[in-house]
């Protein structure tokens, strides 16, 4: 039971990390590193194929377009836009401010305190395939379609405009 | 394998919770505290993250697999969500020569 907490403490300190380094670069590093831990909660959790999923569009994909759109713009430390420490103060008082509402309202409620067992076999690929192709048909479908209008959103998005000769 | 599962056994649903509670808060942090929008939208993919994990914990004490499944369509959710996100900062970065949010301000008129 003690890797939970170990992976849990890892997994904010590099989240804090994430948004406390100065260098944009290092950021997403720290935040790969992130989600690896998060990957490894799933697999404590049994969910091979969130597991699966999160090493390799997460950490795979999305970060890599991260990486890839900060080097693209060749941003740095020097470029990076800080504010002032008053603004930061206060931000941090806020986020503090939703941790503890929540932290009381878990601790008014009492969500029970039973166990989780990761030992049930919703996790695994073959169950979740057939509740995905079964009962969440039309809603896996909509996804793919979203899917494309983003990939043909982003594309238009970024292409450089061409000039237009005589109109 | 079967080692890892049972060593989950004596982990409360609460204490899933509030780890959950604490990464989501560093997420919310990360949107105040910084100017950068590329930081901005990975702190979102911090909220997202714990959000999901927590979907997955409870299916998992439930024993259901619709939260895993929503897990699934939250993680397509996002990739779009990048795509066009960052599309718009490279955009934005064209024009402006920045990636402060602030520099978007001008989009109010």
């Amino acid at each position: 039971m003690s890797i939970f907490y170990f992976v849990a403490f890892l997994s904010i300190f590099f989240a804090l990390m994430t948004i406390f380094t100065k260098n944009p670069v290092h950021s997403v590093l720290y935040l790969v590193i992130t989600f690896f831990t998060f990957t490894i909660h799933y697999i404590l959790l049994n969910a091979q194929f969130l597991a699966v999923v999160n090493f390799i569009v997460y950490m795979g994909a999305i970060m890599v377009l991260f990486l890839f759109v900060l080097m693209l713009l060749n941003l740095n430390k020097d470029t990076e836009p800080m504010k002032s420490h008053l603004i930061k103060f206060m931000g941090a008082i806020a986020g503090m401010c939703l941790l503890a509402t929540l932290l009381g309202a878990f601790h008014v409620i009492e969500a029970n305190n039973e166990f989780v067992t990761g030992n049930t076999d919703v996790g695994l690929v073959k169950n979740l395939g057939k509740v995905l192709f079964d009962e969440f048909l039309l809603p896996f479908e909509l996804s793919s379609i979203l899917l494309l209008t983003a990939m043909v959103g982003a594309i238009l998005l970024a292409k450089k405009e061409t000039k237009e000769v005589n109109g | 394998m079967d080692n890892i599962v049972q060593n989950l056994q004596g982990i409360p649903l609460n204490h899933y919770l509030i780890f959950c509670s604490v990464i989501f808060s560093i997420g919310v942090i990360g949107v105040l505290i910084r100017r950068n929008v590329i930081i901005i939208m990975m702190s979102i993919e911090l909220m997202l993250n714990s959000v999901n994990l927590l979907l997955a914990a409870f299916s998992a004490y439930r024993g259901d697999a619709s939260g895993q499944v929503f897990v699934f369509f939250v993680m397509a959710l996002a990739a779009a969500e990048v795509a066009v996100g960052l599309a718009i900062v490279i955009m934005v970065y064209r024009n402006t020569k920045s990636v402060d949010i602030e520099s978007l301000s001008k989009l109010r008129w």
